[in-house]
């Protein structure tokens, strides 16, 4: 007997909803799975993970600001995965937006003006643009890869933050540190709920995934995006431009990524340092994926990866385990995911070998 | 005709069943060949015709059914024990390799060390002991079609088979070259190998074959001797009712010009494309002007160049409607009242994992279905049902996906789609490929009303029927250069066929002088 | 500058190219069966720690690269199973990789972060290294050093001179075609994938065992996703992927001497250290521009998943 995947005549809806909910599942019981393996209590393990971070206000309130950047990212990453458009690079975009946007909290230091947050979230988003424009432009005008164009610029922006961390724009009285100095209170994003760190950039992110929601189901131009990323073929026929959803899908995941950057050294960090994303530029794909480049489901699907994040901190102080355990349930998840997706096409078949 | 009345079937198969997802391809199938005889089975798109032969050529495994190859039975689990009984195929979409020379894609289906010159003298020797001429050192991307169909062909012969299967052979060939090409299948008979010949046209399975099996809907209707029948009859078998007629109506001809080409010449970017010469061409409104010619001769790179999916360099090239349209893109010609049916389906002319109402949305979203550049569904919906209703399109509905309808209705579906659109100029490629012959001559009757309402109508396809059928004036493309139009009452099937080759009085050979 | 300071600066050059040149032909054979496999980095960074642990348990260099390589193969099974078995999306299951190999490597390697690892001494090859200036450049190197030349060759001869090389390309070109006249499609792919894998497991080793020689979490930095872009800058010839890895290598080592060198340069270290990502990227643009260069010499059907039974 062998297993056997046999094409369904229809995509499965039900499986397209449910697929997220199994690799969630298969993730947990391989996490638990792993635990047993480093000699700890599976159930023990699962507690301090999954179940430790919320269990106070505080908790939720830490797990909604660290889905805020993930939830920005994958909602304008999703816009060009949609189109097949294969932006890698916004951790790099991510943190241009942060250098970009703090870079105007620090020339206008002191500054009491209430334009100075728009303004800086707004020259984040078109720092994270920038960076973003240029795997566009080199993809439409030259044909180069996107994928691996806008990875390497990921290494070129941590570079570049180091560069100003370390050099132009150190705080000297610092002691040192690669850090500048902190954002003055105009400069910074005002709390939502008193008593935690959550901010105001979460309503961006909601807002970014109404907005994101509309321009996917509802406009024309995000129709064609659909179009490109499904049979290029016919977005050449029908005559929308290919290079224009290059473009749209970059920049939207370049702004998102940009404004995700921002609000992270506007909001939690509050200073620019060489430590600004633990990683939600990449995370923020699997995030993308496991809500399946919906709106609806990359709201979800973030505050999961966030509870991967807080769990991994928790694993680190109560079981003895490396912090980087979050990366790795990270990517088992996205595996997961990938081979759940078989069961939307295709259904098992246990069928006997003939000779 | 070889007698073969006391000896044993090459080939007999006996209840072939063969069940996918969504349809029964093969409902218990009966078949026998014997040696030296030439059989054609014969039925409609979606009778199971490919599917059967892929069973015996060991490409798909059966669900039920046994298989008898000379008296013995056997399982085909896969080509290559196919072909170490004996049994080649070619293919109709061909099984070759672009970027590998001739004697590397032969080298590929036999097996042993690998030693390209021996294979190379062989298949010189094969290719001139069957009147098949081909370079065994050139890229198969280099070649014509025709000559890639000899290399299939060649590298069947190459293993001695005793039967061989041909899927629709000759879809590809000049009228001349189909008589070649009978010829060395007449040879191989007399060799004694069996020819299993698959294809829908009566009067080749007529003229060139012993006996034939009819399938319809998956199952046997019937077996005949294909001498003592007539094209109504074997028809009948073949789609259960008769051949249906098209009503013509008198061509107008002389109306406004909505196509005008003029002096086009594009150098294709596909390093695996044809270049365009000097193309020269008008349409106008109330007649059908079809261009017939061999594929690969620059059809595609001449629609792409009309419909502005490569947009040309020179704006002058081609006007529609008295507007110079070479650099527009396709959604501004259509602007301009152009639609277009192209060949491919799935995947260009519809996306196969979108609804119906969103797949209108492709090319009629200027018939008020944008709002604020929102989409008005509502509006794209009303359309898809009236499409379907009015071109009888059979699927579930306006919310099914593309994927899920036939060949036949998703091109009735196109067709619709751009026709109700009321196009100014209409450009049809491959309009009833691979369609039933219900929905052939009903899209064909819907093209012929479109010509007498006054729409200009271009239509590009490799079944020179067709044209003849449907065209008030033919043209042939050969090697990227376009021969003077021929009124089609004023020519014949043997002028075209000659055209096809290139061989039209004026044209241009390689060598640059002119035909006589 | 003396003839010393070229002769190490090749030296330097040789040795940085090494795990470009084994990754990138793991990977050429990989996208020559139609797979894009982007989980290199991922898969290098397991490799790296994999074969790290190894040679510091076991002290042997040749074990660790056994490891590294079966490590190596491990990850790429995975994304057989999901890209090939499970016929999921190639990018998404290459990016899954990279980003669940970088984290696992991480994860593993936490406990040998402060674990130094004795330097491994290189080969003479008698009386070639004698010779002046190249001989100390080419002829004293580490073992795999001589095996990332002879990969080339064999590559070379496997692709071209080979009957299963002719059939991997006929895979990569048309999976349709090669399925009919029956080659099992996904076999060969498996096979060419877990290759693939094997090569990035060995590069991975290269750095952590040889190069460095220690374990530091995101050691690998880029390298994996470098030798990714090498293929495309070889178009996809084995040859190119040596001009292609000694001219990274070149780069990285040239801003290394010039950080290194105490020279008055004004020019941030940063800067420095982002050239050879900046090369990658003008090198690609370079190389991209042409499209029927990359249309006639990339596989046909790279990427594409191939559905059996369709």
């Amino acid at each position: 007997m062998w297993l056997k995947f046999e094409q369904r005549p229809e995509p499965s809806r039900v499986m397209t909803y449910l697929s997220p909910l199994l690799a969630v599942g298969l993730m947990f019981l391989s996490g638990m799975i792993l635990f047993f393996v480093l000699g700890k209590s599976p159930v023990e393990g699962f507690k301090v993970f999954f179940m430790n971070p919320l269990k106070d206000m505080y908790g939720v309130a830490e797990l909604f600001l660290k889905a805020t950047p993930l939830m920005l990212c994958a909602v304008g990453l999703s816009v060009g995965f949609k189109a097949n458009v294969w932006n890698i690079g916004a951790e790099g975009q991510l943190l241009i937006g942060a250098l970009v946007g703090g870079g105007l909290a620090l020339h206008f230091e002191g500054s009491n003006s209430p334009l100075l947050l728009p303004a800086m979230i707004v020259s984040g988003a078109l720092g994270g643009m920038l960076w973003a424009a240029i795997p566009a432009f080199l993809r439409t005008r030259f044909n180069a890869n996107e994928i691996l164009t806008s990875l390497m610029l990921v290494y070129v922006a941590e570079l570049l933050v180091s560069w100003a961390v370390h050099g132009p724009w150190k705080d000297p009285d610092g002691f040192n540190f690669p850090q500048t100095k902190m954002f003055g209170a105009k400069a910074t994003l005002p709390i939502l709920l008193a008593g935690t760190r959550l901010n105001l950039a979460l309503l961006f992110a909601l807002g970014a995934l109404v907005v994101g929601w509309i321009f996917m189901n509802r406009s024309f131009m995000g129709y064609q995006m659909k179009v490109a990323g499904q049979a290029e073929f016919a977005g050449r026929y029908a005559g929308f431009s290919a290079k224009r959803s290059v473009w749209i899908g970059m920049l939207a995941g370049g702004a998102m990524a940009g404004v995700a950057g921002i609000s992270e050294v506007a909001g939690p960090i509050g200073q620019i340092t060489e430590h600004i994303s633990p990683g939600y530029g990449f995370a923020a794909m699997i995030v993308a994926f496991v809500g399946r480049l919906s709106p609806i489901g990359i709201f979800f699907s973030s505050l999961l990866m966030a509870l991967l994040y807080m769990g991994g901190e928790q694993a680190q102080q109560y079981l003895n385990l490396p912090s980087s355990i979050s990366k790795v349930f990270q990517g088992m998840l996205l595996f997961f995911l990938l081979g759940s997706d078989v069961f939307i096409n295709f259904r098992p078949r246990l069928v006997r070998r003939r000779k | 005709m070889p007698t073969h009345t006391s000896e044993t079937p090459r080939l007999a198969i006996r209840g072939i069943r063969k069940v996918y997802p969504a349809v029964v391809a093969n409902d218990g199938i009966d078949l026998t060949v014997m040696p030296g005889e030439i059989h054609a089975v014969l039925g409609e798109n979606g009778a199971g015709k490919s599917t059967l032969m892929k069973v015996i050529y060991g490409v798909i495994r059966p669900d039920e059914g046994e298989i008898l190859w000379e008296g013995h039975a056997v399982t085909i689990p896969n080509p290559a024990q196919a072909r170490a009984l004996g049994i080649g195929m070619v293919f109709q979409h061909f099984s070759l390799f672009e970027t590998l020379s001739v004697v590397q894609n032969v080298a590929l289906s036999i097996p042993g060390k690998l030693d390209l010159e021996t294979l190379s003298k062989q298949i010189i020797e094969v290719s001139n002991r069957y009147g098949l001429p081909v370079d065994p050192r050139r890229l198969v991307h280099a070649l014509s079609v025709g000559e890639r169909q000899r290399v299939e062909i060649i590298r069947c012969l190459l293993q001695n088979p005793r039967l061989l299967i041909l899927d629709e052979p000759t879809s590809v060939l000049t009228p001349q070259a189909v008589r070649k090409l009978f010829e060395t299948l007449r040879q191989l008979a007399a060799e004694g190998v069996s020819i299993l010949y698959i294809s829908h046209k009566l009067d080749e399975i007529q003229e060139l074959c012993h006996k034939a099996t009819v399938l319809r809907g998956g199952k046997v209707t019937g077996t005949c001797n294909p001498a003592e029948e007539t094209p109504q009859t074997m028809a009948r078998m073949m789609i259960g009712v008769d051949l249906p007629a098209c009503c013509h109506g008198e061509p107008d001809g002389g109306g406004e010009l909505r196509l005008h080409i003029h002096g086009l010449s594009h150098a294709t970017e596909d390093p695996f494309g044809t270049d365009l010469t000097d193309i020269n061409l008008e349409v106008r409104g109330g007649e059908i002007v079809g261009i017939a010619g061999v594929s690969g001769n620059g059809q595609q790179e001449l629609l792409r160049a009309i419909s502005g999916e490569e947009p040309l360099t020179d704006k002058h090239a081609i006007h529609m409607c008295g507007v110079p349209v070479g650099r527009m893109n396709p959604a501004q010609r259509r602007g301009l009242g152009m639609c277009f049916v192209p060949e491919e389906r799935l995947g260009r002319g519809a996306v196969p994992r979108l609804s119906l109402t969103e797949n209108i949305l492709l090319t009629a979203y200027r018939q008020g279905m944008l709002f604020a550049g929102l989409i008005r569904f509502g509006v794209a919906k009303r359309f898809a049902e009236e499409c379907i209703k009015r071109f009888d399109v059979k699927c579930g509905g306006a919310g099914s996906e593309a994927k899920s309808l036939s060949g036949g209705n998703l091109q009735k579906f196109i067709v619709g789609r751009e026709i109700m659109q009321e196009p100014r100029l209409l450009v049809l490629a491959q309009p009833t490929w691979g369609v039933d012959v219900g929905a052939s001559s009903f899209i064909r009757q819907s093209v012929l009303d479109l010509r007498n309402s006054g729409t200009a109508i271009l239509v590009i396809s490799e079944e020179l029927e067709e044209l003849f059928e449907i065209c008030d004036r033919i043209v042939v493309i050969s090697k990227g250069t376009l021969s003077p139009s021929k009124v089609t009452s004023g020519t014949n099937v043997e002028e075209i066929g000659m055209w096809m080759s290139g061989l039209w009085p004026g044209a241009r050979t390689q060598d640059g002088a002119h035909v006589a | 500058m003396g003839l010393t300071f070229i002769s190490s600066i090749l030296f330097a050059t040789i040795v940085a190219g090494t795990p470009l040149i084994i990754v990138a032909l793991g990977e050429l054979i990989t996208e020559k069966s139609g797979v894009l496999n982007l989980g290199a980095e991922g898969t290098m960074s397991v490799g790296a720690v994999a074969a790290f642990a190894v040679a510091h348990q076991t002290g042997s260099p040749l074990l660790g690269i056994l490891a590294g390589m079966g490590a190596g193969m491990v990850m790429s099974l995975l994304f057989g199973i999901s890209a090939l078995t499970l016929m999921a999306n190639q990018v998404a299951s290459g990016l899954a990789l990279s980003i669940f190999g970088v984290g696992l490597s991480a994860f593993i390697g936490k406990p040998y972060e402060s674990v130094a690892l004795a330097s491994v001494e290189p080969i003479r090859i008698p009386l070639l290294h004698r010779i002046p200036v190249l001989g100390p450049a080419l002829f004293e190197q580490q073992g795999l050093v001589y095996f990332s030349w002879l990969l080339i060759v064999a590559v070379a001869w496997f692709l071209y001179r080979s009957r299963s090389g002719l059939v991997l390309r006929a895979v990569g070109e048309s999976p349709v075609s090669a399925h009919s006249i029956g080659y099992n499609v996904v076999r060969i792919r498996y096979q060419a994938v877990l290759f693939g894998g094997a090569m990035a497991g060995i590069g991975g080793a290269f750095l952590s065992v040889f190069y460095t020689p220690m374990w530091v979490e995101g050691m690998v930095a880029g390298r994996g996703w470098i030798a990714l872009s090498l293929v495309v800058f070889a178009t996809w010839r084995p040859g190119r992927v040596m001009i292609g890895a000694y001219l990274f290598g070149g780069c990285m080592i040239a801003q290394m001497f010039v950080q290194g060198s105490g020279a008055r340069i004004n020019i941030p270290s940063q800067f420095l250290s982002s050239l050879p990502y900046v090369a990658t990227v003008l090198v690609l643009v370079l190389i991209s521009r042409n499209r029927s260069t990359i249309r006639l010499n990339s596989p046909a059907s790279l990427g594409q998943t191939f559905l059996r039974d369709a």
